[in-house]
């Protein structure tokens, strides 16, 4: 802490540690995640610089917002000398109890000195990817709330740029939050490529970034439980992705992390039912990009009975129509995905497609075998959901095998159709629900697409 | 009959668990987690060392005791003061990470997982006294628990306080050479009361034995007659 000057003759210097403020703006933090001591930190409190909270209020979470009674524990606790209650939904991130003090920044606001030329991109947008760029600048620059629709492979990353910039130059402090690691790392890249002039924060578990103050920070969801009124812009890419959608503590990080004012944008491509509502009734604005970047359109799955596959699969058969798709492939060298409902049913069949491996959640050879699909050294693999979104392989294309089972929702299937025809080279692909009975999703998923398509050529967005 | 319903203290999963006329009446303990969680457990089984409770293998042991057993027991500072130590599971991964998030994150629920498993064993042991590997002050004021001492807690066994930490250093940072040739680390609190008795002693997990040993020499010069050690994972 930089001492205050008694000296009459020398300027008055600032009563507070810039490298408190530094540590602590935008933030709410654990004793143990600040690093001063906290003599420093009462100091700062007394002055008004710093702001204490207690960790438990009201039966509920003031980190995480649980409130399942189920979720809290109460113990004889050896710091407050009493029986304690803490919070075990976010447990992993250090225990929060009710005598555990969350410390936040009340100070002056910090600088992030923005300098006047933020951006070095110069890629060019398709026309539906511009249309949605100049919704993203109004609404961060007004603070308004926005659902991007875009489908997948239409490029909607590049649609955030003009609007980040724009921002910033504003002195506005944006996070994009992703429920999902890999989103983070693959983007974290991009923004830094597009944004070199200032510092760009990513965050995720174990991330080296931890306490950097940026302008721009890529998080994932669960870091923003750190945040408290941070943000005047955040944009939340793949917000239906599991478990943002499953967990409502994570809404609760989103809405504390940004500042009440902030601006909203929501990125997806498919929507919840809940989100579709809200925009058919006019109470959250859209905008949608119908049409994949390369102005072709995206491939209609196609459904084909195959019989009861479960039991097939137990008595070590392979329905024969899913044998004959998967044999065209394995002549023609196309490389194929198989989803399978759930690790059981693809562990059942697996002996059965010999020289096709399996890829798993958790398993660290994911990312090789993936690869190796990619490099043409695999012809397929075989997977649950877990790869429904962010692989792009080129001339793949995709088999749902139980598509009517209740794992594969409308959004998983639109997600998993729109891994195939991604590229310029190979705009075209087959995606077949191999199923016992179609289910309300599949038939919601087709519509889904042929409708996206039908919108995209009504407004000219498409070639041919 | 219903079915009860409560989440796995482990993985959180929602346990569906059939009431019956015996679990009514008897009163049985609530088990706390799921049977896929309590399959990760590894028990210690089969042939182990007379001391440290260690599965023996060929290329590690000579006779009935482990060759760290061995060594411990043929050097005149430390040999005859550890009677024995039960330990209960392998400290696989499952376990490391369990063990991990009840101390270090401080997630006391799991003293309730971890407890039940000790009761047996515990009753099976004679002893006069018991008690645990004590925390700093400074560490307990931190976590907000000891670990061991919760594991007794929960089980409703009174446990007597019998010593105290003179060193906190840190132990892993030293190499079995310098932690062997370590001055005393712990001070007895009462040296009347542990006279001719003896002595449980519980923590969490037996890694080196160390830590164990040192508690134990030191009760042991004190006055105490016995000692041996029980802990969860080693
Ligand atoms: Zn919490
Ligand atoms: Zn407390
Ligand atoms: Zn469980
Ligand atoms: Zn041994």
């Amino acid at each position: 802490m930089n001492p205050i000057s008694h000296s009459p003759l020398s300027i008055p210097q600032q009563a507070y540690s810039t490298e408190l403020q530094h540590h602590l703006f935008g933030r709410q933090l654990l004793a143990a995640e600040i690093p001063f001591s906290l003599d420093v930190l009462e100091t700062h409190i007394e002055q008004g610089y710093v702001a204490k909270t207690f960790g438990i209020e009201l039966d509920h979470c003031i980190r995480c917002g649980n409130q399942d009674k189920q979720l809290f524990y109460t113990f004889p606790c050896a710091i407050c000398r009493q029986l304690c209650t803490y919070c075990r939904s976010c447990i992993m991130m250090g225990r929060v109890s009710e005598c555990t003090p969350l410390y936040t920044w009340t100070g002056p606001a910090y600088d992030f000195h923005v300098p006047k030329s933020v951006m070095n991109w110069s890629g060019t947008l398709s026309e539906g990817q511009q249309t949605a760029s100049d919704r993203v600048k109004q609404v961060i620059l007004h603070q308004e709330e926005l659902l991007v629709w875009a489908v997948c492979g239409a490029g909607k990353t590049e649609v955030l740029f003009a609007g980040i910039e724009a921002g910033l130059l504003a002195g506005k402090r944006i996070c994009i939050a992703t429920p999902r690691t890999d989103v983070v790392l693959e983007l974290a890249p991009r923004l830094k490529k597009a944004f070199p002039f200032i510092e760009v924060a990513a965050l995720y578990g174990g991330s080296d970034d931890r306490h950097k103050l940026a302008p721009l920070t890529v998080a994932t969801i669960h870091q923003l439980f750190r945040f408290k009124e941070a943000f005047d812009a955040m944009i939340i890419d793949e917000v239906d992705a599991f478990p943002y959608s499953m967990d409502p503590s994570l809404h609760y990080a989103v809405q504390k992390a940004k500042k009440q004012t902030a601006a909203t944008i929501y990125l997806t491509a498919t929507p919840s039912r809940q989100m579709k509502k809200q925009y058919r009734s006019g109470k959250l604005q859209a905008v949608t990009i119908p049409a994949r970047y390369h102005r072709q359109p995206i491939p209609v799955p196609e459904m084909k009975w195959c019989g009861n596959w479960a039991k097939q699969f137990q008595q070590k058969k392979i329905p024969r129509p899913v044998q004959a798709w998967v044999n065209e492939r394995l002549q023609s060298k196309t490389p194929i995905l198989l989803f399978f409902p759930s690790i059981a049913v693809m562990e059942t069949a697996r002996p059965l497609f010999q020289n096709l491996p399996a890829v798993y959640a958790e398993h660290p050879s994911r990312k090789e075998r993936v690869q190796a699909l990619r490099d043409g050294e695999l012809q397929g693999l075989l997977t649950t959901t877990i790869l429904e979104r962010g692989v792009t392989i080129e001339r793949l294309e995709v088999a749902v095998i139980g598509a009517e089972h209740e794992v594969f929702t409308e959004s998983a299937l639109v997600q998993i159709a729109g891994r195939v025809g991604r590229s310029f080279a190979y705009p075209t692909g087959s995606i077949t629900f191999f199923h016992y009975g179609k289910s309300k999703a599949m038939v919601e998923a087709i519509r889904h697409i042929t409708s996206m398509n039908e919108e995209a050529r009504k407004r000219g967005l498409l070639d041919g | 009959m219903g079915f009860s319903m409560a989440n796995c203290y482990i993985c959180y999963e929602k346990m569906r668990k059939p009431i019956t006329w015996t679990s009514l009446f008897l009163r049985q303990p609530k088990s706390r987690i799921c049977s896929n969680c309590e399959a990760k457990f590894a028990w210690i089984s089969g042939e182990t060392c007379a001391i440290c409770s260690r599965e023996l293998d060929e290329s590690f042991r000579r006779e009935q005791l482990c060759l760290d057993c061995l060594r411990w027991e043929n050097n005149p500072e430390w040999a005859g003061y550890l009677t024995k130590n039960v330990s209960l599971f392998h400290y696989n991964d499952f376990l490391k990470e369990l063990i991990a998030k009840y101390k270090y994150r401080g997630d006391y629920a799991l003293a309730e997982v971890l407890a039940p498993f000790m009761k047996e064993c515990l009753q099976q042991l004679e002893y006069d006294l018991i008690t645990v590997i004590p925390l700093s002050k400074d560490r307990l004021q931190e976590r907000g628990f000891n670990q061991a001492q919760a594991l007794l807690d929960i089980l409703q066994i009174n446990s007597t306080e019998l010593l105290t930490r003179i060193h906190t250093e840190k132990q892993s940072k030293k190499s079995r050479q310098e932690r062997i040739n370590l001055p005393q680390i712990f001070r007895v609190t009462s040296r009347t009361a542990i006279q001719g008795k003896s002595v449980v002693i519980v923590d969490d997990i037996y890694t080196t034995g160390s830590t164990v040993r040192h508690a134990a020499k030191a009760l042991k010069l004190a006055g105490a007659e016995k000692i041996e050690t029980m802990t969860i994972a080693r």
